[in-house]
C-alpha cells in the first residue's frame, strides 16, 4: 500500500492544503492500488482514469489558488447504482447491458461540486438485491479480510459490497453506498468499515436506480467516523428534483464530532437479542454497552416489541415497490433487447436474460403481494407492521436519544456460503432493516475482531435527522475500540 | 402459502418475465418458501392501524408550472436499442 | 353499481324483438388540464412537436428519475371538483396502475385509485322540452397521460412517441345515470362547456384534449342491471351518440339471439360506425396498484380552496339562470347563449342597456346563423358586439327599418365600419317625414284606381298597397306611418 493511501480523508485533505503532495498524485497513487488490487478483489466494474486525472488537475488548480472546498482532491469510488453522466452505470445488472446516462444524480455531483475525484464505478449486487454482493452480474467483489490462517474468499456483505471492500483495501478514500434494507451498514461490519445510512430524505435520491423508493437512502462507506461526517455532509440536503427529499439545513457533521456524550442516554432494546445469537456478538455488544458507559452516557433498557416483524414486513414492501421500479427495464429505450416474436416475447426474453436471478425473485414475490386479491393481506398488512415498527422507536426515543445494536448477526462469510437459502442470507439484515422501515438514520462502527480475526461492527440508531448526535456516539465507539488495522494485504 | 406452478406462470407473465419448466418448478419451491416466512405477520394485531405512507412527516412540495426541460430527443434516444427520427422503435403492437 | 338508478321514461327504451329495453350509461371523460408543463415533469404540454421533443428524462423513464408535482395541475382540478359541485378531498393519494406498453415507459402510470382529488358532484342536463336531468359525477381524479405509437408506418415495427407522456389528465367519472345516446351527448357537451367556462381543459376533441371511455349495459326495465362494456377512447360527441346506438343494438340482438353479453373493452370504428372487441385485451388485467412511493399524499387546506371557489368563474347553470331572471329571456334562449361563455358575454356585452330580448334575437339568430355559415368562430366574429348593439340602437330609435338593419348586418359583416355612419353616408335612413309618404302613396293611388276601388271593398288589399309604398320608397318608409296613412286615404277603419 502507498503511503498516500494509507491516509484517511481528514488527514489527506490537510496534506493536500499544505501542498505535500498534489491532489493528481493522490490520485495516481489509488489509481496503481486498483490495478494491482481489482483483478482480486473485483470491487471495481469501471474504472475512470482519464476523468479521475482530468478532475484531480482541476482539484489542483483550485488548491493552487487557495480554493479547496471540503473534500478537493478526495479521490472516491462510486456505488454503481448512481447515475453518473457518460460513465458505466448499470446497476450492475445485465439489463442495464452498455447504458450510458446522459445525467448525473444529486449526490455526486454534490461530491463533485465539493471538489471530490471520480475513481470509478463499484461492484455491488444487482440492483442493490442482495447481502453478499455475489448476485452482481459482474461477479462477486471479495472482502480483503480473511480469516486467520485462512486463504477462503469471504464476501465484503452487500449490496454495497464493492464500496465496501474498495474501502477496506485502500482502493479509494471513501466510497459511496446505497442503504434500503442493511446494504451499507452490513457491508461496512463485514470490512471493518463506518457506514452511515442517514435519515430518509436527507440525501436526494434522483439519478440513483431505485430498488425501494421508500426505503432507498444514499450514503457513504469511510474508514473513519470523521471520513464518514466529512462525506455525508457534501452528499446530503435538499433536492427539489426530488419530493421526499428534507428541506432542512445540512449540519456541519465534522464539526459536532469531539464532542462529549456524557449524560446521554442510550437505549438498548432488548427484543435485538434474537434466538440464536452467537455469543460472540453478544459480547460485543456489552463491550459496546460498557464503551459507552464509561464515556459517560446513561444506559436503558428499552423494548421494541415488534423488531421480529420487520424483516418479513420488509421483503413484502421492498420487493413490491421493486416490481414496479424495474418495469421500466423493457427494452425499449435503454439496455438489453433480446428479440421476441411480437412486443410482449420481446419484453418476456429482454427481462428473463436481462435480470439474475435474485432480482427475478424479488420482481416475482413483488408482484405477486400486489396482484388482484392479495393486496391487503400482504402489502397494506406489511405497510401497518411498518406503523407499529415506526411507533415503537417513536415511544423509544421519548426515553432515550439513541439505540446500540449490533449490526449483524454474523462476520464474513465464505462464498456461496448462503447463495442456495435466500432467507438465510435475508437474515443478514435482521438488525439493520428496522431502521429502513421506520426512517431512521443508522450508523455501523467497526468495534472488534470476532476469534477468527474479522471485523464486527456495532450500529447506532438515532432519531430522524439526529446525524450529528449520532457521529458523535459512533467517535466514542471508534475512540475506545481503537483504530482498525487495514486489512492483512493478500492480493 | 404456497403457490403452484401456474400461479408462478401466472405471474411471471404478468412480470414479463419468460421463465421455462426448470425455472418455473425452481421459482415455484422459493416463493411458497419466501411467501411461507412472511406469514408471520398474521400473528400481529393490525386492526386500525393507518398503513404508513411517509416514513418522515412532511408536506408535498409543488412544483410552478413552468417548462424548463424538453428539446433533448438526442439525449431521450441515446441509448435506446432501437431508434429512427428521435421515435424508439419496437415489434408492432396490435391493438 | 348503485341500484337505485332512475329508469327511462317509455320513449326512451329501445323496442327489441322480444320487447323494449333500457340502456344503462356512464361515462369517463378523459380531459387534458390546461397547463404549460406536464404532470410531474417540467417538459412542455403543448400539443404536437417534433418526435421526443416534449420529453424530459423524467417522462422517458430514465433510471433513478423521480416526479415532482405541478401546482397548477392539482389547481385546475380543485377548480373543476368545484365546478361540478363536487366534494374536494384535502387529502388524496397517487397510486400506480402497472402495466407494460411501449408507450407507457415507466412500466405503470401514476394516478389516483383509492382516494382521489374530487369526490361525488353533479352535472345537470337540459334536454328538449325542458327536461332536466341530473347526471351524479362519481370522482375526477389526475393522472399522466400515455405516449403515442404509431403502427402504420411500418409493416412489423411500431413508433414510440413520448411527447404526450405524463401530460396531465383530469379523469371524469360519470354515475351511470344516461338513458340514450343524447343524453350522453348531452353530457359531453355540457362537461366540455363546464371545463372551458373553467379554461381548465380547452376541450379539443381532435387533438385528443377530450376523450372519453362508454360503458354501455342494457336490461328489461325494472330488472337489474346487465353486463357492461367499456368502449375505449372515443374522441368526438357525435362518436358517443353513434357508439352507443350500435352497441345497445348488438348487446340486445346478442341477449335476444339467447347469447350472454361478456364484460369486455371494445373499441369504436369511426368509419363503419361499429364496436369490436379489442384483441390485445384479452389478458385479464391485474393492475397491481399501490401508492406511489415517490411522492407523498397530497395535500391542501380548506382556505386554499375556498380561494379557488371565490375566484370561480360564474358557470353555465348560474348564468343561465341570470339571463332568465334578469333579462327575461327564456330558457331556451339562455340555454344557448351560455353553451359557449365567449358567446355569453359577447350577449352580455350587446344587452347592455339595451332591450335584452332583442340583442339575445340578433345574437342567436343573426350572428350565429352568419358565423355557422361561415364557419367563422365567434372569437372571430367580423361583427363586434359594440358594432351589432349599435345596429340594433339605431333600429330602436327608428333611424333604420328592421329590415334595412338585416342588410346593414350584411355590410357591416363584409365591410366593417361604423353601423351610424354608414346608414348615413348609403342613405338608409328610414323616411318618417309623412308630406313624402303621402306623395307616395297618392302616386301609387293615382296610378291603380282599379286596386283603389277594391281595397274598399276588401280590406286586406291594404298589404298590397303597403308593399308597393315601400318599393317606392326602396324599403326606407316607416311602415307604422305607411299603414296609418294608407288606411285614412283608402277611407278604411
Amino acid at each position: 500500500m502507498s503511503e498516500l493511501t494509507g491516509l484517511t480523508i481528514a488527514a489527506a485533505r490537510a496534506a493536500l492544503e499544505k501542498k505535500e503532495f498534489s491532489a493528481l498524485e493522490l490520485t495516481e497513487a489509488y489509481l496503481g492500488e486498483i490495478e494491482g488490487a481489482n483483478g482480486a478483489l473485483n470491487a471495481y466494474v469501471a474504472v475512470t482514469r482519464d476523468k479521475a486525472r482530468d478532475m484531480a488537475r482541476a482539484c489542483d488548480e483550485r488548491l493552487a489558488r487557495g480554493e479547496g472546498r471540503p473534500l478537493e482532491g478526495i479521490p472516491l469510488g462510486i456505488k454503481d447504482l448512481y447515475c453518473t453522466q457518460g460513465v458505466h452505470a448499470q446497476a450492475c445488472s445485465h439489463v442495464l447491458d452498455g447504458f450510458l446516462p446522459r445525467y448525473e444524480s444529486t449526490v455526486t455531483a454534490n461530491l463533485w461540486s465539493a471538489g471530490a475525484v471520480m475513481l470509478g464505478k463499484l461492484n455491488m449486487d444487482e440492483f442493490a438485491m442482495g447481502s453478499s454482493n455475489e448476485t452482481s452480474y459482474y461477479g462477486p467483489a471479495i472482502n480483503p479480510w480473511r480469516a486467520s490462517g485462512s486463504e477462503e474468499k469471504l464476501v465484503p456483505g452487500g449490496s454495497s459490497g464493492g464500496s465496501a471492500a474498495a474501502v477496506a483495501a485502500r482502493l479509494c478514500a471513501g466510497a459511496t453506498a446505497t442503504d434500503t434494507g442493511g446494504s451499507i451498514r452490513q457491508p461496512a461490519a463485514l470490512t471493518g468499515t463506518v457506514g452511515i445510512k442517514p435519515t430518509y430524505g436527507r440525501c436526494s435520491r434522483w439519478g440513483i436506480v431505485a430498488f425501494a423508493s421508500s426505503l432507498d437512502q444514499a450514503g457513504p462507506i469511510a474508514r473513519t467516523v470523521r471520513d464518514a461526517a466529512m462525506m455525508l455532509g457534501a452528499m446530503a440536503g435538499h433536492d427539489a428534483k426530488d419530493t421526499t427529499s428534507v428541506d432542512t439545513p445540512v449540519p456541519d457533521y465534522a464539526a459536532a464530532l469531539g464532542g462529549s456524550v456524557k449524560g446521554m442516554r442510550i437505549g438498548i432494546p432488548r427484543e435485538y437479542r434474537i434466538d440464536g445469537m452467537s455469543a460472540e456478538i453478544g459480547a460485543l455488544w456489552d463491550k459496546g454497552i460498557d464503551w459507552l458507559k464509561a464515556s459517560g452516557a446513561e444506559i436503558v433498557e428499552v423494548s421494541l416489541p415488534h423488531t421480529k416483524y420487520a424483516l418479513p414486513a420488509y421483503y413484502i414492501v421492498a420487493p413490491a415497490e421493486a416490481s414496479s421500479n424495474l418495469a421500466r427495464y423493457d427494452g425499449v429505450r435503454y439496455g438489453l433487447r433480446v428479440a421476441g416474436d411480437d412486443i410482449i416475447a420481446m419484453y418476456e426474453n429482454s427481462r428473463a436474460a436481462g435480470f439474475g436471478a435474485e432480482v427475478k425473485r424479488r420482481i416475482m414475490v413483488g408482484t405477486y403481494v400486489l396482484s388482484a386479491g392479495y393486496y391487503d393481506a400482504y402489502y397494506l398488512k406489511a405497510q401497518q407492521v411498518r406503523t407499529l415498527i415506526k411507533r415503537d422507536f417513536d415511544s423509544a426515543f421519548e426515553k432515550v436519544d439513541a439505540l446500540l445494536t449490533p449490526a449483524t448477526p454474523n462476520s464474513a462469510f465464505a462464498l456461496g456460503a448462503m447463495t442456495d437459502d435466500p432467507i438465510a442470507m435475508y437474515l443478514n439484515d435482521v438488525f439493520t432493516v428496522t431502521v429502513n422501515m421506520a426512517g431512521l438514520p443508522g450508523i455501523s462502527v467497526p468495534a472488534g475482531f470476532d476469534a477468527r480475526g474479522l471485523p464486527l461492527g456495532l450500529q447506532l440508531i438515532g432519531k430522524p435527522f439526529d446525524e450529528a448526535n449520532l457521529f458523535r456516539l459512533a467517535q466514542a465507539l471508534e475512540d475506545a475500540a481503537g483504530e482498525t488495522p487495514p486489512a492483512q494485504r493478500w492480493w | 402459502m404456497s403457490v403452484d406452478e401456474a400461479t408462478v406462470r401466472r405471474i411471471a407473465r404478468l412480470a414479463r418475465i419468460a421463465v421455462n419448466d426448470e425455472e418455473a418448478h425452481r421459482l415455484q419451491g422459493e416463493l411458497s418458501v419466501i411467501l411461507d416466512w412472511v406469514e408471520q405477520l398474521g400473528e400481529v394485531d393490525t386492526a386500525g392501524v393507518e398503513p404508513m405512507t411517509s416514513v418522515i412527516p412532511m408536506v408535498m412540495k409543488k412544483r410552478d408550472d413552468v417548462v424548463s426541460d424538453g428539446a433533448k430527443a438526442d439525449d431521450v434516444v441515446a441509448n435506446a436499442p432501437v431508434s429512427e427520427d428521435h421515435f424508439f422503435v419496437v415489434p408492432k403492437v396490435v391493438e | 353499481m348503485d341500484e337505485m338508478v332512475r329508469s327511462a321514461p317509455k320513449d326512451k327504451l329501445i323496442k327489441g324483438a322480444t320487447g323494449d329495453w333500457e340502456v344503462i350509461i356512464g361515462l369517463e371523460v378523459h380531459a387534458q388540464v390546461t397547463s404549460k408543463s406536464k404532470l410531474f415533469s417540467p417538459a412542455s404540454a403543448e400539443y404536437g412537436g417534433a418526435p421526443n421533443d416534449h420529453v424530459s428524462l423524467i417522462d422517458a423513464a430514465m433510471p433513478g428519475m423521480l416526479p415532482v408535482i405541478n401546482e397548477e395541475c392539482v389547481r385546475q382540478a380543485i377548480r373543476t371538483g368545484l365546478g361540478l359541485k363536487a366534494r374536494i378531498n384535502l387529502k388524496s393519494v397517487f397510486d400506480r396502475k402497472n402495466y407494460f406498453y411501449p408507450d407507457l415507459p415507466q412500466g405503470y402510470q401514476i394516478s389516483q385509485f383509492k382516494q382521489p382529488i374530487v369526490g361525488e358532484g353533479v352535472v345537470y342536463l337540459d334536454m328538449a322540452e325542458g327536461e332536466q336531468i341530473a347526471v351524479g359525477i362519481e370522482r375526477l381524479h389526475l393522472e399522466q397521460d400515455a405516449g403515442k405509437s404509431i403502427h402504420d408506418q411500418h409493416p412489423s415495427l411500431s413508433y414510440v412517441d413520448l411527447n404526450r407522456s405524463g401530460v396531465a389528465l383530469m379523469e371524469i367519472v360519470s354515475k351511470p345515470d344516461m338513458r340514450s345516446a343524447d343524453e350522453a351527448k348531452a353530457y359531453v357537451t355540457k362537461l366540455r362547456t363546464i371545463l372551458r367556462y373553467l379554461g381548465t381543459c380547452d376541450g379539443n376533441m381532435e387533438e385528443g384534449s377530450m376523450r372519453a371511455d362508454v360503458n354501455v349495459s342494457v336490461r328489461r326495465p325494472g330488472e337489474p342491471l346487465g353486463t357492461r362494456c367499456e368502449i375505449k377512447n372515443v374522441n368526438s360527441i357525435r362518436f358517443v351518440g353513434q357508439a352507443i346506438d350500435y352497441e345497445a343494438r348488438r348487446q340486445i340482438d346478442v341477449i335476444e339471439d339467447g347469447g350472454t353479453i361478456s364484460q369486455e373493452t371494445r373499441l369504436f370504428d369511426s368509419r363503419s360506425g361499429q364496436t369490436r372487441s379489442m384483441r390485445s385485451k384479452e389478458e385479464a388485467h391485474d393492475y397491481r396498484y399501490f401508492p406511489d412511493p415517490d411522492l407523498l399524499p397530497l395535500e391542501f387546506d380548506q382556505p386554499y380552496v375556498d380561494a379557488l371557489a371565490a375566484a370561480l368563474p360564474e358557470l353555465p347553470d348560474e348564468k343561465k339562470a341570470r339571463f332568465v331572471a334578469d333579462f327575461g329571456l327564456s330558457p331556451y334562449d339562455a340555454g344557448i347563449l351560455v353553451g359557449e361563455r365567449v358567446a355569453a358575454d359577447y350577449f352580455e356585452q350587446v344587452a347592455q342597456g339595451r332591450d335584452a330580448k332583442a340583442a339575445a334575437n340578433w345574437v342567436i339568430n343573426e350572428l350565429f346563423g352568419r358565423l355557422n355559415k361561415d364557419g367563422v368562430d365567434i372569437v372571430e366574429s367580423p361583427v363586434s358586439a359594440a358594432q351589432l348593439g349599435a345596429i340594433i340602437d339605431l333600429v330602436a330609435s327608428g333611424v333604420i327599418s328592421g329590415k334595412i338593419a338585416k342588410d346593414l348586418f350584411e355590410i357591416v359583416w363584409s365591410e366593417g365600419g361604423d353601423p351610424a355612419e354608414i346608414v348615413e353616408s348609403r342613405g338608409m335612413k328610414q323616411v318618417t317625414d309623412t308630406g313624402a309618404i303621402e306623395k307616395a302613396i297618392d302616386e301609387v293611388m293615382a296610378a291603380n284606381p282599379d286596386k283603389v276601388a277594391q281595397a274598399k271593398e276588401k280590406p286586406s288589399m291594404a298589404g298590397w298597397f303597403v308593399g308597393q309604398v315601400m318599393k317606392a320608397t326602396g324599403g326606407k318608409a316607416n311602415p307604422q306611418a305607411v299603414n296609418a296613412l294608407l288606411k285614412d286615404k283608402l277611407g278604411l277603419e
